[in-house]
């Protein structure tokens, strides 16, 4: 393996962590006048964690741009926020974050990153979320580009095995660098190395032996071993442990890092059943990007944390096409074998479902009036017979994108200590501190507002720290 | 089931892309992916051909190797492509000189001066050899244009033929594809390299800081050979229309453009060469690098050896010189329809059927978050 260079002795700003919020906080911090070096734990391929894997930020704008269709306001931003976490949110610091959201789309086009309208597929979030041009990987490359350019120093392979906090000040964090340790001492230092979703055993701490079936959809490398430290060094945790951003994606797809490919847009077409062939929630509640990050937890209540989506040949290229083929049959029988479940509970629940189906008018662009009648669960909208072979089903599994507990921040993007008041020269950016803002629920590109928010925020405020 | 493994790595590689679809601001091939939810045979060869090979959707994926879906879309289009030019060559009796395109136009090519010089030396006096002055002491002016229209049709041909294969198996052959809108939309985007930029950032090369060096070698490149060849058709108008027979003076029309025309096929050239030395070789399918090393140096060839022509004319050297052009040249025409010039014919071809093809409603109907 190639030997890999040391980072230096001190340095006025040390980042931790390779995403978004790390390199908006590097690239603030260096240009507010800070010798700034950057340690990630992955190596250069994986770096940057979930951000390789977004596409999108949403972020306040009071008029259309080139790249969005109109305006999105602060409240209307606000009402979006507090209606997926049904309150659990710190409304002030929400606000404040809603509030400098407005800054980032050109704080973020200074630094070299370009957008674009909406992507194929994604209709509904046109008006409200900024996508980048090539996806959350080409955001981020530019983004290493800028800073590298700045005179940001960045070290990969370098994870950080232990900090040395003193009271409220933080001293030095310990890297190690091909197998070996090095001490980093710092004026300031800014964590932002993500969440703990790769970190099956500490979802079990939360989830139970359920965690086990879970598949995660960025990188083996967050671990939330910084956050671990930073909790264990007397950090405020905010949030609850088994709070994340989960959503249902193809069972087929790889432990880690399956990414955007394996996520399924089909569930309104179709019926959904555990491994007992039986229904278990309203499939046509809502459009579906309203409702698509429910099912993450839906399935993980499920026996054996597996669903199946299953739906016919009228509904087959309706929806975005994704990774995995569907599995297909001729009959409901035939499904069934090929999916393991019970033959007669299967054709039970669909009869009962097909009969339920009142007549209506099918529109997937409206709330139609395509219904059931006497089902328990009911399906709201979009409920057609299902009765036209071929028969398709997807297997489906709980995808951990991003998990929410954190460390407490104020709205300089410090740490709050469980000894009360903010830590000295400590920040957090990004999904180490998402629970503050998001407690519960999720809206698309809301990860990557609070990364860029807080990260800007807490690079500025390290490096006034660290010139001081 | 694919004709190849190079298609059926294709067909992979399409079917994750169209399931994220991050790439679609950055060139054609997304968008054009996009509006289809399978992909045969011709609908790979028309990716492939429409794919300029900028790079940029290998940076920016978040699956590129060593991720373990593998994905490699610059790579693995460009051996798709090599395919195609060899299945759409006509006649098929001519399809090998794909197989080892470097040595088979090396071979023409050295064949081919070696002719003119036999040629010259048989038909006048050896002596004639040796002595500068008029070209057409050494080869009747009738005698050039025979040749060289006969060359010359015999490769439009080829590309007649060769297109007609290529246009028919993407699908386009049933549809009113080529249309003056359509048409004049490809040569604007043909004629500017638009998709050689990486929506704007440029072209990644040797590492992920783009660059514009190689649009803008290719233009050099592109350019030059067509005020060449603008210079040659001026000259046959002269001579034919006004009986102005050549030579011409310093400041005529066909040298003016014949000289800049040269220049530009020996910077173009070397410039595209080092890039293609230099590139990454994650993006480059090795084993194409003879067809397109061919290619570049018959292009430098014919602009190195028409300038020493023009400076050498008034010297012994003339004739040698005047072999080894008109050799080049006569290979560069004859090899065209077998070798990496063909790029340029199925890419304006995937371009105009994408012009035609192109939705005027990108974001389609389906519902998704």
């Amino acid at each position: 393996m190639r030997r890999l260079k040391a980072p230096p002795a001190s340095v006025d700003v040390l980042i931790i962590g390779g995403g978004n919020a790390a390199l908006c906080a590097a690239i603030a911090a260096r240009r507010g006048g800070a010798n700034v070096v950057v340690v990630e734990g992955a190596p250069k391929f994986y770096r940057g964690g979930n951000t390789r894997h977004t596409r999108n930020m949403r972020c306040a704008h009071d008029a259309a741009t080139d790249h969005l269709t109109g305006p999105y306001t602060e409240d209307e931003f606000w009402e979006d926020l507090y209606r997926v976490t049904e309150g659990n949110t710190d409304e002030q610091l929400a606000r404040f974050m809603i509030s400098r959201s407005k800054d980032m789309l050109g704080w973020i086009a200074e630094q070299g990153v370009r957008f674009q309208p909406s992507i194929g597929g994604t209709l509904s979030l046109g008006r409200t979320n900024s996508f980048f041009l090539g996806g959350g990987r080409a955001m981020l490359n530019t983004l290493y580009r800028t800073a590298e350019n700045l005179g940001v120093e960045v070290f990969y392979d370098t994870p950080v095995t232990k900090l040395e906090i003193d009271g409220t000040a933080f001293k030095s964090a310990t890297v190690s660098v091909n197998g070996k340790p090095h001490v980093i001492k710092a004026n300031a230092v800014v964590a932002a190395a993500g969440g703990f979703e790769a970190n099956i055993e500490w979802l079990k701490e939360g989830w139970g032996e359920t965690a086990e079936n879970f598949l995660i959809r960025g990188t083996p490398y967050n671990r939330g071993d910084v956050l671990r430290m930073m909790l264990d060094n007397g950090a405020e945790p905010i949030g609850d442990p088994t709070q994340c951003h989960a959503v249902a994606i193809d069972a087929r797809a790889p432990k880690f890092d399956g990414g955007i490919v394996t996520r399924l847009d089909c569930v309104v077409f179709g019926i959904v059943v555990n491994k007992n062939a039986e229904r278990f929630y309203d499939e046509g509640e809502d459009f579906w990007p309203k409702r698509y990050a429910v099912w993450g937890r839906l399935v993980a209540a499920q026996p054996d944390q597996i669903a199946h989506i299953i739906f016919d040949a009228k509904s087959i290229n309706m929806f975005m096409p994704s990774l995995f083929p569907p599995i297909q049959a001729d009959t409901i029988e035939e499904l069934a074998g090929k999916l393991d479940l019970p033959v007669e509970a299967l054709c039970t629940t669909m009869n009962e479902f097909n009969e339920a189906v009142q007549p209506g008018v099918f529109c997937h662009t409206e709330l139609d009036d395509c219904r059931t009648e006497g089902l328990d669960p009911p399906k709201s909208h979009w409920a057609r017979r299902i009765d036209q072979p071929p028969y398709y089903a997807f297997p489906v599994r709980p995808g951990i994108t991003f998990t929410y507990l954190g460390t407490r921040v104020d709205r300089d993007a410090r740490v709050q200590m469980v000894s009360g008041g903010p830590a000295e020269n400590i920040y957090a950016a990004g999904e180490i501190m998402a629970g503050n803002v998001l407690g519960k629920g999720y809206a698309a590109g809301i990860g990557m507002t609070i990364g860029s928010v807080f990260g800007r925020i807490a690079g500025e405020r390290a490096a006034k720290h660290a010139r001081e | 089931m694919h004709a190849n493994e190079e298609l059926e790595e294709a067909d992979r590689l399409m079917t994750i892309c169209n399931s994220c679809r991050y790439c679609e601001g950055l060139c054609a091939v997304f968008p054009a992916m996009e509006l289809r939810r399978s992909f045969a045979d011709g609908d790979l060869n028309y990716l492939a051909n429409l794919c300029h090979n900028c790079g940029a959707c290998h940076v920016d994926c978040q699956f590129s190797p060593p991720h373990e879906f593998n994905v490699n879309v610059p790579k693995t289009l460009a051996q798709v492509r090599a395919k195609s030019y060899r299945s759409y060559a006509w006649p098929r009796m001519f399809q090998p000189m794909f197989d080892r395109n470097g040595l088979a136009i090396a071979v023409v090519t050295a064949i081919s001066i070696a002719l003119f010089i036999l040629g010259f030396a048989l038909w006048h006096d050896p002596k004639v050899l040796w002595a500068g002055g008029d070209f057409y002491r050494l080869m009747p002016h009738k005698v050039m244009v025979a040749l060289f229209g006969g060359v010359s049709l015999f490769a439009l041909l080829a590309f007649v033929m060769g297109f007609r294969n290529f246009w028919k198996d993407i699908g386009a052959g049933e549809t009113s594809a080529g249309n003056g809108k359509t048409i004049w939309q490809a040569m604007r985007d043909a004629g500017s390299l638009r998709y050689l930029d990486g929506a704007g950032a440029g072209c990644f090369n040797e590492d992920e800081y783009p660059t514009d060096k190689r649009r803008f070698y290719h233009h050099l490149t592109f350019y030059g050979f067509m005020l060449c060849f603008a210079a040659t058709s001026v000259a046959t108008i002269y001579h034919y229309v006004f009986d102005w027979p050549a030579p011409y003076g310093w400041s005529s029309l066909p040298k003016l453009l014949g000289i800049s025309g040269g220049i530009g096929l020996l910077i173009g050239p070397i410039g595209l060469m080092r890039e293609k030395r230099r590139r990454n070789p994650e993006l480059v399918e090795k084993s194409q690098f003879g067809m397109e090393a061919a290619f570049i140096v018959m292009l430098f060839a014919t602009g190195l050896s028409g300038l020493l022509l023009m400076v050498l004319r008034e010297t012994p050297a003339m004739a040698i010189m005047l072999a080894v052009h008109l050799g080049t040249v006569f290979s560069l025409f004859l090899t065209m329809p077998y070798g990496k010039f063909v790029h340029g014919l199925y890419r304006f071809g995937a371009l105009v059927y994408y012009a035609s093809e192109r939705s005027p409603d990108p974001d389609m109907s389906y519902t998704s978050k």
